[in-house]
């Protein structure tokens, strides 16, 4: 009997023998789980459709909410886009191209995790507000508002969302096998139908679960949208700042309805984003 | 351009590696542009609102810097952001490790939907969280019978916001550890079995030295996490001040009563706390492999 099945054997007695200690530790972990994520979950869904889909549609529908909805949606479609495309182009520039001060903007791509969403609502308004200096001059030169307005929005959620798809496509691009783009060259092929033909088609998922992920963050932002967006219904109440009047103003059947649209969109995206990765690891390794 | 020309100015000399691959780039211009397309994105994006909060705080001199954080209230919000932090980074440091391990190393029905359910906190909006909670705890809650007979308050007061601020910020931890727990080899915890190890043992000597980096990681994610919550604490702690006020809040607070060299002096501070520790932690790794 050689060492390695004498090791297995034992290991494999060691965990017959002891499956309490292994069950101790599950359902202390399911329960955790249960009691801090799936309960509060669950409870939202039963307090918005307690009163029938009716009610929830005509919560929902409300004027109010749904201009917070709709502002919600299209703000974040707004920078799903430009983020798309810069961190695209920012994750390109750093994986293939050699220039002073690389590592230092490298570390800067990080910064907006570690800065509280509030403080980044700060910042923009020290720069935008409208007693501010360059906040003033866009209003009297351009009649330009960014500061409780929608630009203030797009502008606070890139700020916070520019990892998500840098790093999403950053590791793909490293990886990338830069033969095949020669072989392409030496066929004639130009620059611009390397980069469509032969680049683009492996960084298509990364950059899609990127997005995904940038947008899912944005639906629910708040600290840094109430600052910079304030509260005004009809024009700068996006759906979270709606849910926390809503609580506020006790009205618990609106509060929990548009909460339940925002999560079961939260749900949607990142299930899909989960789909996404797996499939791509699935083909990974089908190449391999 | 390798012999140098005697005529060159000190200036040249001190610019001449920005010279050199100046040179060395002519003619990749497509690649310049994209370059300083990304720097100039950068540094208006981010680069240019975190400078703004440093002026912001200081337009008025240092002095009223100190005096605007000397306000009696601030000192207590911001011991209430740090030990609600310390609580929430301490409870999944050990069921965050826990759920981590589960799902690695078991098989149970249901494990990819819960899995996927981890990441939930990520995208739904703190405020919806600390509503959730608001549900459960608060005055018509459902478990409001039970808060009740058992004599402890939930809601508007910090057990609530401790609560919605492990909500906020499960993912973290568990993230951080299920791939360091994929890549580590099981090989090791058998061979420690074969030398008479016992599962405490094992854990304690093999498995969790080779968890540390992700562990310090992940503990230093969900702390960063924890200082900047504002939305989920404050609908479940309501904000009063001098009671569960934490740093977010007084800032918030200050900028709605328009004392704004102590809204953005406290704004600095807490960032700078949450970056320094990032970069720390990340020098600390960085410098350990």
């Amino acid at each position: 009997m050689n060492l390695q099945t004498t090791v297995t054997q034992i290991g494999n007695k060691r965990s017959a023998t002891l499956p309490w200690g292994q069950w101790g530790v599950r359902s202390v972990a399911l329960s955790y789980l249960a009691f801090m994520l799936i309960i509060p979950l669950l409870v939202i869904l039963q307090d918005g459709l307690q009163e029938g889909p009716a009610e929830f549609w005509r919560q929902i529908t409300l004027p109010a909410a749904w201009h917070a909805l709709k502002l919600t949606l299209w703000t974040a479609t707004v920078m799903t886009i430009v983020n798309t495309i810069m961190g695209t182009l920012t994750a390109f520039v750093l994986v293939r191209y050699d220039f002073p001060g690389k590592t230092i903007l490298n570390g800067i791509i990080d910064l907006p995790l570690a800065i509280p969403t509030l403080v980044t609502g700060v910042m923009l308004v020290i720069l935008f507000g409208p007693q501010e200096v360059l906040g003033a001059w866009l209003k009297e030169q351009f009649d330009f508002s960014v500061m409780f307005a929608p630009p203030g929005i797009i502008l606070a959620l890139l700020f916070l969302t520019f990892p998500f798809v840098v790093r999403s496509v950053q590791p793909v691009l490293l990886e990338l096998d830069r033969a095949q783009e020669r072989a392409a060259a030496t066929l004639g092929a130009g620059g611009w139908t390397i980069f469509r033909r032969i680049i683009l088609p492996p960084l298509t998922l990364p950059v899609i679960t990127g997005a995904l992920l940038s947008f899912a963050r944005a639906i629910g932002e708040f600290g840094s949208i109430v600052i910079v967006a304030g509260n005004i219904p009809f024009r700068s109440q996006t759906a979270a700042v709606y849910v926390f009047g809503e609580v506020e103003s006790e009205n618990r059947l609106g509060a929990s309805a548009v909460s339940i649209v925002m999560v079961a969109i939260a749900f949607g995206l990142l299930m899909f984003a989960d789909y996404l990765r797996k499939r791509s690891k699935s083909s990974k390794r089908e190449n391999v | 351009m390798s012999i140098t020309s005697p005529s060159r100015t000190s200036f040249e000399k001190l610019q001449s590696p920005l010279l050199a691959w100046v040179d060395r780039n002519k003619g990749k211009w497509a690649g310049w542009i994209l370059i300083s397309l990304v720097v100039f994105y950068v540094a208006f994006l981010i680069l240019t609102p975190i400078t703004a909060l440093a002026f912001g705080a200081f337009e008025k001199g240092i002095g009223e810097i100190i005096f605007a954080l000397s306000e009696p209230g601030i000192a207590l919000a911001f011991w209430n952001t740090l030990w609600i932090s310390l609580v929430v980074v301490t409870v999944h440091a050990i069921f965050g490790t826990l759920v981590a391990w589960i799902f690695v190393r078991h098989r149970f029905p249901g494990r990819d939907l819960i899995n996927g359910l981890v990441d939930m906190p990520f995208a739904v909006s703190p405020v919806v969280a600390g509503y959730m909670l608001l549900l459960l705890f608060g005055r018509n809650g459902l478990l409001a019978p039970v808060i009740d007979a058992l004599g402890i308050q939930v809601a508007f007061a910090l057990p609530g916001m401790v609560l919605a601020t492990l909500f906020v910020t499960m993912p973290f931890m568990i993230r951080e550890l299920i791939p360091v727990l994929e890549a580590f080899d099981t090989r090791q915890e058998k061979a420690a079995a074969t030398l008479g190890a016992n599962g405490w043992q094992i854990f304690w000597r093999v498995t969790f030295p080779a968890l540390r980096w992700g562990m310090i990681y992940g503990i230093t994610l969900t702390f960063a996490r924890a200082l900047g919550e504002f939305g989920a604490v404050l609908v479940i702690g309501g904000g009063v001040q001098g009671r569960t006020e934490t740093a977010t809040l007084f800032i918030y607070r200050a900028l709605e009563e328009r004392q704004y060299i102590g809204a953005y002096s406290a704004a600095l501070a807490l960032g700078l706390f949450s970056l320094l520790l990032v970069l720390g932690s990340d020098w600390l790794r960085r410098r350990k492999h």
